[in-house]
């Protein structure tokens, strides 16, 4: 039995999208364990080289990219520095994406302050280098360089959308948080890449949040107003907008003050959203469907798809997500790119079980930038592989509990 | 186990959040509550107008006639609440096991809320100094003196964010559909029973379910799109949510009310003659109530009050909630009450206070996972002590020696103030004091309401604006 293979795992949706007998379906969905049990050996093959190519591909990947950073002539100053710290050698002994558990945990006070540069790699000194940030509404934000990884990853996600809701050409607008931030250029980026321009609204989510701290719950709304009313301007002007990226906040309310208006964002010629963050539930996209856009994708013409991810890892994109299973959201990371775990909230260092709890574990394995089992901020469910992407998944992304009644999530 | 859909202009809305609401000692769950988003909140406050439509269709004096109705099916009658079929003992025995309550509080509130709907003619003639409701419902009219009077509603549903812990506020809100205005609720997280009751109470007395929302829920989210998008609410919330929403018209505010009960000079050497008032106002509901008296002002004999009060208040123990006898209610949140007594002891070390309960045994009861409050009494010899007006959510009350001359600028904001006191420009000053909202002259316990009085503002106030409104007369000849 290879590696990986100890446990039940295999997502119904799998299940399904094989050609199996119904008898075989049935077995695969009752028994919940691995399908190689009832010696269908077709989907037996499939999976397990789909699961095991997605593994390989992340263990040579991992070896490839730590070797980067440690080494003198390519790494940069703050792994270099850091490795004298630790009790191994990253160079020898990092060969699989298990091996990265001899790191201790990523903490993220250490992206917190400069000098900036000790972030890039002397292997991309010739490079032009952005820094993006996170946090930052009080105290210093943490910091993350970029080159091309905001590029790449967009790229990549690009590949996930449907082309009939955001069809080539076609142009974007962008309603979220600017400034420092890397969504701006993101979502900029991805317009282009699909050959399409970008209008942006400003928005300043460290002043949205001090609002909300300091109870001015009235300057709120009028700020949310105001950005909502430049976005009406944008997609009233002519400019054949069909695309957007919206945090849930916002895009609730363009869709409410178009109704107000009479008018809705389907006759404002969006086919395509995509959005992201803890405020992306099932419920809220239920609503969303059923009451602002007027139907599934086939009756309304509008197709959201959400996305999880923030400044220092990729962008992870979400398997189906409709009606037929209540809506359930379960994101996949980019891998080999980023890796998303969910483990056990006491020992970080183990899995949670398929379907249990736990808290959501980030890992960024790029050229560009290096970060080690960093423990997120949110936790959900573990998933299995699907057939688009064959490796773990999260679902249910929510606050993580010990820290949710201090976190202002969804401010935007 | 009892389900609560949201229920959305009077249609159940099952969600795909659904949040459980669990037994406060035993973890088990009670009730299933079905959770919306703020969107919904926002988008159906656009139909607000079709619930005002309907109840205008509806006489005042018929809806008066429904609301004692209803009134007395909530206090009677098995009612189909949620996916249950709910008696009044299942109502009691469901409010306590989620908020901690003792039953015999439950009950209490139940027939308070039934007593005010019962007598919502009186209330209502009282809030309006007798105005004819149908000038409400026409918007204006004669009231027999010859004059065209008339009154704009604010609002087409009033919003209410409700408490999570105190089944005694339900009556400010329930006048409302009287007035031929909707309500947009958002049930506490613990406390959705009484909303949920009155609800289905109100519905089977004939008034139209349209005329209501109940939109469990996220706290923040749900009351801040309920804020914003009703024109009249009211949120029920601590210190900080009273500072918040302070001076804003739309918002009426209900935080807590650090009642009080003043000695006169002349009246004080009789202190003893009102031990069992003070008693009562301070134990009265648990000591969780804005109008339970939280400070005591007398000129002397302070530390001799203090004394009495804490020989009937500080060997009270607790006791299981369903024992008829129980008067102390669990603090159900982890930690609260720990935080809540450290704060208390951080008060009693100061050199002015004294603890005069201490000898009466340890005041904090742990009986995981909950805990328990027991009374405290502090003496403050001074009214320079910081903490003198301090209120917290258990029976716990400052007697505080301060000259009369300096009690109304020391005691600071007060809902109830209890003045035992003949001396007329005593009672003139406190008449005049703009930091007391409701005062009872004489030795009325804090906790007694009148309901024929208005409540931290008048709710005809807050829902209805006066305005000018003239009539050509048509056989009248313009030059």
């Amino acid at each position: 039995m290879p590696a990986g293979f100890d446990e039940p795992w295999v997502h119904a949706s799998l299940v399904h999208s094989l050609t199996l007998p119904t008898e075989c379906r049935h077995r695969a969905r009752t028994i919940a364990g691995p399908l190689f049990l009832f010696g269908c050996v077709t989907v037996t093959d499939v999976v397990h080289h789909a699961f095991d190519s997605a593994r390989q591909q992340l263990d040579a990947h991992t070896a490839e990219v730590v070797a980067w950073h440690f080494h003198e002539s390519t790494g940069c100053p703050f792994w270099l520095e850091k490795r004298s710290e630790l009790n191994f050698d990253p160079l020898t002994e990092v060969q699989c994406y298990d091996d990265l558990k001899k790191f201790p945990l990523f903490e993220d006070q250490w992206l917190r302050g400069g000098p900036v540069r000790r972030w890039v790699p002397r292997g991309l000194a010739d490079k032009r280098v952005y820094v993006f940030e996170t946090g930052g509404t009080t105290g210093i934000p943490k910091s993350r360089i970029a080159i091309d990884d905001f590029r790449t990853d967009y790229s990549l996600f690009s590949d996930t959308l449907p082309a009939d809701y955001f069809p080539v050409g076609a142009n974007w607008l962008m309603l979220g948080p600017s400034g420092p931030r890397r969504l701006r250029l993101a979502v900029e980026h991805l317009a282009q890449h699909r050959e399409g321009i970008c209008f942006c609204i400003d928005l300043d989510p460290r002043w949205v949040i001090k609002l909300i701290k300091k109870g001015w719950m009235e300057h709120l709304e009028e700020y949310k107003k105001h950005c909502i009313d430049q976005a009406i301007t944008v997609l009233s002007a002519g400019h054949d907008v069909k695309c957007m990226f919206g945090t849930p906040k916002l895009i609730e309310s363009l869709c409410l003050e178009l109704e107000q208006r009479g008018t809705s964002i389907g006759e404002m010629g969006i086919t395509g959203i995509f959005s992201g963050g803890t405020e992306f539930t099932p419920q809220w996209t239920r609503f969303c469907v059923e009451e602002l856009f007027g139907g599934p994708p086939e009756e309304s013409g509008i197709f959201m798809t959400p996305t999880y991810g923030n400044t220092l890892m990729g962008l992870a994109a979400s398997g189906p997500c409709n009606a037929a299973n209540d809506y359930k959201i379960t994101y996949y990371a980019p891998q080999p790119r980023a890796v998303v775990e969910v483990v056990d909230f006491a020992d970080p260092s183990q899995l949670a079980g398929y379907g249990e709890t736990g808290r959501a574990k980030l890992t960024t394995l790029t050229q560009e930038f290096f970060v080690p089992g960093f423990l997120e901020r949110d936790e959900g469910e573990r998933e299995g592989p699907c057939e688009k992407f064959p490796w773990d998944g999260i679902s249910g992304v929510r606050p993580f509990h010990e820290l949710s009644e201090a976190t202002i999530v969804g401010v935007y | 186990m009892i389900t609560l859909p949201a229920i959305r202009w009077g249609e159940p809305y099952e969600s795909l959040e659904v949040d459980s609401i669990n037994h406060f000692h035993t973890g088990e769950p009670v009730a299933r509550l079905h959770a919306v988003g703020a969107g919904i909140v926002r988008r159906d406050a656009k139909k607000a107008g079709h619930a005002r439509k309907l109840l205008q269709e509806i006489s005042p004096a018929d809806l008066i006639a429904r609301c004692k109705a209803a009134g007395a099916l909530l206090e009677s009658s098995s009612l189909s609440v949620g996916d249950s079929c709910q008696s009044p003992d299942a109502f009691i025995a469901q409010q306590s096991a989620t908020t901690g309550m003792p039953t015999s509080m439950c009950r209490a509130n139940l027939a308070k809320n039934a007593y005010v709907l019962q007598n919502i003619d009186k209330i209502i003639s009282c809030l309006t100094r007798g105005l004819d409701l149908n000038i409400l419902s026409l918007g204006y009219g004669d009231e027999g003196r010859g004059v065209t009077v008339s009154y704009q509603s604010q609002c087409d549903a009033l919003g209410a964010v409700l408490p999570n812990n105190s089944p005694g506020v339900h009556t400010l809100w329930l006048p409302v559909i009287a007035l031929q205005i909707g309500l947009v609720l958002k049930p506490g997280s613990s406390e959705p029973w009484t909303p949920y009751r009155v609800f289905a109470a109100m519905v089977e007395a004939g008034i139209p379910k349209e005329a209501f929302c109940l939109y469990p829920g996220s706290g923040a989210d749900i009351g801040s799109a309920i804020l914003s998008s009703c024109n009249r609410s009211m949120i029920f919330g601590g210190p900080q949510t009273t500072e918040q929403y302070s001076g804003n018209p739309r918002v009426q505010v209900h935080g807590p009310g650090n009642s009080k009960i003043v000695f006169g000079d002349d009246c004080v050497d009789n202190w003893e003659r009102h031990t069992d008032m003070m008693v009562d106002s301070v134990f009265r509901n648990g000591g969780r109530s804005c109008v339970n008296c939280s400070s005591i002002y007398a000129s002397r004999h302070a530390k001799e009050i203090a004394m009495a009060l804490a020989e009937q208040l500080g060997p009270i123990e607790v006791l299981p909630p369903d024992d008829p006898d129980a008067g102390l209610a669990a603090l159900t949140t982890a930690g609260a009450a720990e935080a809540i007594y450290s704060v208390v002891e951080r008060d009693a070390k100061h050199p002015l206070v004294t603890d005069m309960t201490q000898a009466y045994g340890a005041r904090l009861v742990s009986a995981p996972p909950v805990a328990y409050l027991r009374p405290v009494v502090l003496h403050h010899a001074s009214q320079e002590s910081a903490s003198r007006n301090n209120e917290y959510m258990f029976p716990m009350v400052n007697v505080v020696e301060c000259p009369q001359e300096d009690m109304l600028p020391t005691m600071e904001s007060t809902l109830v103030c209890t003045a035992v006191t003949e001396d007329k420009q005593f009672q003139r000053q406190l008449i005049a004091a703009k930091n007391i909202d409701r005062l009872n002259l004489g030795p009325i316990p804090t906790p007694q309401l009148d309901w024929l009085q208005p409540h931290e503002g008048n709710l005809i106030e807050f829902l209805y604006r006066s305005r000018a409104l003239q009539i050509q007369n048509t056989n009248s000849h313009p030059d």
